[in-house]
């Protein structure tokens, strides 16, 4: 044993700087240091040029009173708040507009995707267009499209569009009742998850009974019976513990309810609508990488279009199509920044508020680019999540 | 008659340009923290030296307020603040034309002046203690006593004429400014609401407004005089009596150049003894043969004088500033008052021998 080892050793005896491992281990290590001493330096060299310039420095300044107000905050804030509180409030809104536009422009992006392969010539069309357009727009144009479009078309809010269930619409925004809870609200709220636990315990037995017998139950619709039906139930049963706050005219704005603001609303449909029409060029491309073959054979075997679609296609489909969505949604979340604009007040307009009340360029620029970077490895580890699950469908 | 201020050519360009804007906002921050991550920290040329080399003075302006700094129909920079560098370059070189001016938004201002990109920020800036202390800056002085008001379009809202009743509110405002800061304390002590609407462009809160995004405009009571003729119909909106705040503006250069600070303090203290002596841009060449001692020590006809070059300029700096802008008052009355279409008062803004708060330290 040791004999061999010793054989085995030989021929790097002459000299260690033909050794490989430790060829690699050098440069490994020089690497390392080299990346750290620059960083170092650079950061010594911020700080010592912050300090000739007089520039305050460091991130005690979060804790300081912002004294600015914002007009969106998902969470409370008020002047008195910190200006650490409000880069999150602007971080929270940032994600908010993010989902919502994630979420639609997926739909959009699916339907006008299938639309394009459509049979119908006036429906591919229009799909073809609706693609061609907002494919080839500026994003930043789309957000003024909608948003001077908002403001040209609506009325002020003493002229509101009166929208049925008490809603207005106007230049300030779309205005809804805000549901109010009572008491034994929560009854409302336990049959909501006990009818999802149903459903997907339906669900579940359905299956395995297919499996077995190959007889098949209508899930779908039990299902929307229990998540509609059960929460409807114990609202009665609690006596109906809901009251609404209806926007009503005061002297300059409408004042109760929930109101949508423009700004919130224009960047959203912007999104969306932009981010959709890569979406369904996405999606033409992943079901036209499922191959004939396979459309064919679920026909043979008898299946109609609908399910052919649901069932053999798409499933095969989102194995093409997640990956590049991925970086959709990335471009998505990043684009909203473009919010700035607007006056929307996402991330990058408070932390740039805050940047500036402060003067800290240096720090504000930091937050901004960690908080970004951590919003995009989130979305990434995520939609690897979905595609990991997806891959392990196939069979 | 409405203009889209600083943004010039065709509606397409302009969106265009906005976002160029968006992407020049984003490049100053990173260009700024790499240029202090890059440069080892040598000690800098003093500013004064840099300014010569190149021949001109690069001064940071406002992207448009009528009568501080707002170009004009032939593209040259017009207002106190524009005035007030002529003054400079005049100091410094003999030639009141020697300057470039840089447009800035209120966010944009802070570090283009710390980042060296400008020598002289001269934006209707608000001296504060936090401007002139954390963010390496020096103010060097008032050159317009100002406050923050309210305009709100009397036509759409006729039964209001005091800030009070404007509880419930849409209040446009521009973001990085100590306007934004001032007005959630005005209402906050007043205990009334309101919908702050925020844009980081004079000219998206001016259309915002224009548009009836916001019920009440709110800035530098001066700024808003600036503002409303710029608007669709100028004569539909009123300012609110209500001043609630101090804003002296002023013009700011980098902490630690001692030589450039005082030399851009000086001017300004030139252009008031100036106005306070009657040497005006039509007599300043009669005054120099005066007989008041006073007249002659200022513009530089004292034998053996050093009241130029203790300072780094010329003797006769006085006489250039004067022959390139006239002074304070004749810049106040061309620029905001009766010789401009914004007709403001001199008010606080007079000479204090008449009553008003401008008061330079004389020159001897
Ligand atoms: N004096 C205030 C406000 C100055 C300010 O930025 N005012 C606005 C509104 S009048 C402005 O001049 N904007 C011009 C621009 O952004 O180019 C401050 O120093 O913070």
């Amino acid at each position: 044993m040791a004999s061999q080892e010793i054989l085995r050793e030989e021929p790097s005896r002459g000299s260690f700087v033909n050794d490989p491992k430790i060829r690699s281990i050098f440069f490994q290590t020089l690497v390392i240091v080299l990346l750290f001493g620059s960083v170092w330096w650079i950061v010594q060299n911020v700080i010592d040029n912050l300090a000739r310039l007089h520039i305050a420095s460091g991130f005690g300044f979060l804790r300081g009173r912002a004294g600015f107000d914002i007009s969106d905050t998902p969470i409370a804030y008020t002047s008195d708040s910190t200006y650490g509180r409000a880069i999150l409030v602007g971080l929270i809104n940032t994600i908010i507009v993010a989902v919502a536009g994630v979420i639609t422009a997926t739909i959009i992006g699916f339907v006008i995707g299938i639309g394009r392969l459509s049979n119908n010539w006036l429906i591919r069309k229009i799909c073809t267009v609706y693609v061609e357009i907002f494919r080839n727009i500026p994003p930043l144009l789309v957000i003024f499209f909608w948003y001077s479009g908002v403001l040209a078309v609506l009325p002020p809010p003493r002229e509101s569009f009166h929208l049925p269930f008490g809603s207005f619409l106007n230049q300030r925004g779309f205005y809804f009742p805000r549901a109010i809870w009572g008491d034994g609200s929560w009854l409302i709220g336990v049959a909501f998850l006990v009818a999802l636990a149903m459903a997907w315990f339906v669900a579940y037995r359905a299956r395995q009974r297919q499996m077995a017998t190959g007889q098949q139950f209508p899930v779908f619709w039990t299902s929307v019976a229990l998540i509609v039906g059960l929460p409807v139930l114990a609202f009665l049963l609690a006596g109906m513990p809901l009251t609404f706050d209806l926007p009503k005219q005061s002297t300059f704005n409408l004042t109760g309810g929930f109101q949508v603001k423009p700004e919130f609303l224009s960047l959203y449909l912007a999104l969306s609508c932009y981010t959709a029409a890569f979406i369904a060029e996405i999606v033409r491309a992943g079901i036209r990488g499922v191959s004939k073959g396979q459309t064919e054979a679920a026909g043979a075997l008898g299946l109609r279009s609908g399910p052919i679609l649901r069932l053999v296609v798409v499933p095969q489909a989102m194995r093409i199509v997640i990956p590049p969505m991925t970086s959709q949604y990335l471009n998505l979340t990043k684009n909203s920044s473009l919010a700035i604009a607007i006056g929307y007040p996402d991330l990058t307009a408070t932390a740039g508020t805050v940047l500036n009340q402060t003067g800290q360029a240096v720090e504000g620029v930091f937050i901004m680019m960690i908080a970004y970077l951590v919003l995009s490895l989130v979305t990434s580890a995520v939609m690897n999540v979905v595609n990991a699950r997806m891959a392990l469908v196939e069979r | 008659m409405k203009k889209d201020q600083g943004c010039l050519g065709s509606r397409g360009a302009c969106k265009a340009e906005k976002g160029l804007w968006v992407m020049k906002h984003i490049a100053i921050g990173i260009l700024g923290a790499a240029a202090l991550g890059f440069t080892a920290s040598a000690a800098s040329a003093g500013t004064l030296d840099t300014v010569k080399q190149k021949g001109f003075i690069q001064c940071g302006v406002s992207t448009g307020l009528a009568g501080f700094s707002a170009p004009d129909d032939k593209g040259e920079w017009q207002g106190i603040d524009a005035d007030f560098c002529r003054a400079v370059a005049a100091a410094v070189f003999g030639d009141g034309t020697k300057v470039k001016f840089t447009p800035l938004s209120a966010k944009e201002r802070f570090t283009a002046l710390q980042s060296g990109e400008v020598d002289i920020l001269s934006r209707n800036t608000t001296w504060t203690i936090n401007r002139d202390t954390a963010l390496g800056l020096n103010f060097v002085g008032t050159t317009y006593y100002d406050g923050q008001g309210f305009m709100i379009n009397a036509k759409k809202l006729p039964g209001v004429n005091s800030a009070l009743q404007l509880s419930g509110a849409a209040v446009c405002v521009q973001t990085g400014t100590t306007t934004e800061l001032n007005l959630a304390d005005y209402f906050k002590s007043n205990k009334m609401e309101y919908n702050p609407v925020v844009f980081e462009k004079l000219e998206e809160v001016n259309a915002a407004y224009d548009a009836g995004r916001c019920d009440v405009y709110t800035t530098d009571q001066s700024g808003l005089y600036g503002i409303r003729l710029t608007l669709g119909s100028p004569a539909d909106h009123v300012v609110l009596p209500e001043i609630i705040s101090k804003e002296p503006l002023g013009p700011a250069v980098r902490q630690g150049d001692d030589q450039w600070y005082h030399i851009v303090k000086w001017t300004y203290f030139a252009l008031l003894d100036a106005e306070e002596l009657g040497i005006t841009k039509a007599n300043v060449d009669e005054m120099k043969n005066s007989d008041n001692p006073e007249i002659k020590r200022v513009l530089g006809q004292e034998a053996d004088t050093k009241i130029g070059t203790d300072l780094g300029v010329s003797n006769d700096w006085v006489v250039n500033i004067v022959k390139a802008v006239g002074n304070y008052g004749e810049v106040f009355e061309r620029n905001v008052g009766s010789g401009s279409p914004l007709k403001i008062a001199r008010g606080i803004n007079a000479l204090w021998t008449k009553g008003g708060l401008q008061y330079a330290p004389p020159i001897r």
